[in-house]
């Protein structure tokens, strides 16, 4: 009788160590287009996939710094878009993303981009102040000013789709938060007005960055 | 005898008041109800699912003698919107709150969902006050 309580509590905690054990391996899935190469290594044919990256960019942040992806080496971010004058979704997003904000501005390594697709409204200064009523401070969350017409393309390979002016005055743009890891890769999109959906973003994070250290300590 | 008259025109009395209690709860309930619904289609977004606005980016509904004391100015607000800076729980606000295009109906109703929750206690806000209200818009 003694054994089997023995056997079945080992059997127990078998399972509880190796349910942790799932948990910490969770990998999450790399979104967008891939392609394949084929390549010969020491005379044996292997196929590698090549997944698609975010391009290159240059923006101006709500501080009037130069911001290009080489700002962005080696750091985990999430993206959005918006505009400033935004009457309908983007207070809501913001609300939303102020989570991911103070859940991780202190880490140093998870940053927060918001492109403004009304870059001719949206000057730095106007940007700033979007920042300090937020209460965004720092280098954690920036608020971005580009090109419109390389603003649109950008919006493509972060899959989000963004539309012109609308007679009311209106930019219809899609509420997306992409995640996007350190080789610039998209690891998942959450509906930003959702803060069910967004507080599996704050989740996600953390799963990538422990991808991160568990990659440094094989 | 008498005494039993009394107690019944009492009773009488009571179920009156009381039915025309329920008149008056029945129809704040109607206007507070349909007025939520107008509230998370049309405010919330913004303003909070509890009223509690946006840091300094969106005013909170939550100041209770703005409201209470701007009553007669609410219903102008919602219709055509508010433009530039103001004050609410002594911080300034500045930008923009877009007309909403409701009637007056969706006017009444969302007033007194908001004038009767997040610590508002203005009761209920008829069509007729909003109509009144609405004449006079500055």
């Amino acid at each position: 009788m003694k054994g089997y309580l023995i056997a079945s509590y080992s059997t127990l905690f078998f399972i509880l160590l190796s349910s942790c054990n799932v948990n910490k391996n969770k990998i999450l899935p790399i979104l967008g287009d891939r392609s394949t190469v084929t390549r010969i290594v020491d005379g044996k044919t292997t196929v590698d996939a090549i997944y698609k990256t975010i391009p290159t960019f240059r923006y101006v942040n709500q501080y009037g710094d130069s911001i290009t992806n080489k700002n962005l080496d080696d750091k985990i971010y999430v993206a959005d878009f918006f505009f400033t004058t935004c009457p309908s979704i983007c207070p809501v997003m913001a609300r939303n993303m102020l989570n991911v904000y103070n859940t991780y501005k202190s880490t140093g390594d998870v940053k927060i981009l918001s492109y403004t697709i009304d870059p001719q409204h949206d000057s730095v200064p106007i940007l700033k102040k979007y920042a300090d009523k937020l209460n965004v401070n720092g280098n954690m969350w920036w608020f971005l000013r580009g090109r419109k017409d390389q603003t649109y393309m950008l919006g493509k390979s972060y899959l989000v789709s963004i539309e012109e002016k609308n007679p009311a005055g209106e930019y219809i743009h899609d509420g997306y938060f992409i995640l996007v890891d350190k080789q610039k890769r998209i690891r998942g999109m959450y509906m930003g007005t959702k803060p069910e959906e967004v507080a599996k973003l704050v989740e996600d994070i953390k799963t990538l960055k422990e991808e991160y250290t568990n990659q440094a300590t094989k | 005898m008498k005494f039993k008259i009394i107690i019944v025109i009492g009773l009488v009395l009571l179920v009156i008041n009381s039915a025309c209690q329920n008149e008056g709860q029945l129809e704040f309930a109607r206007y507070y109800s349909a007025g939520s619904l107008v509230y998370q289609s049309k405010c919330q977004n913004c303003h909070g699912k509890n009223g509690e606005g946006l840091l300094a980016m969106i005013p909170p509904l939550t100041d209770t003698t703005y409201l209470r004391i701007n009553k007669g100015n609410l219903a102008c607000l919602i219709k055509n919107g508010v433009k530039g800076k103001f004050l609410l729980v002594g911080k300034p606000f500045e930008g923009n709150m877009p007309a909403s295009g409701l009637n007056q109906v969706d006017i009444a109703n969302v007033l007194t969902y908001v004038g009767n929750s997040f610590g508002n206690k203005l009761g209920t806000i008829s069509i007729e006050e909003v109509n009144n209200d609405l004449s006079i818009c500055k």
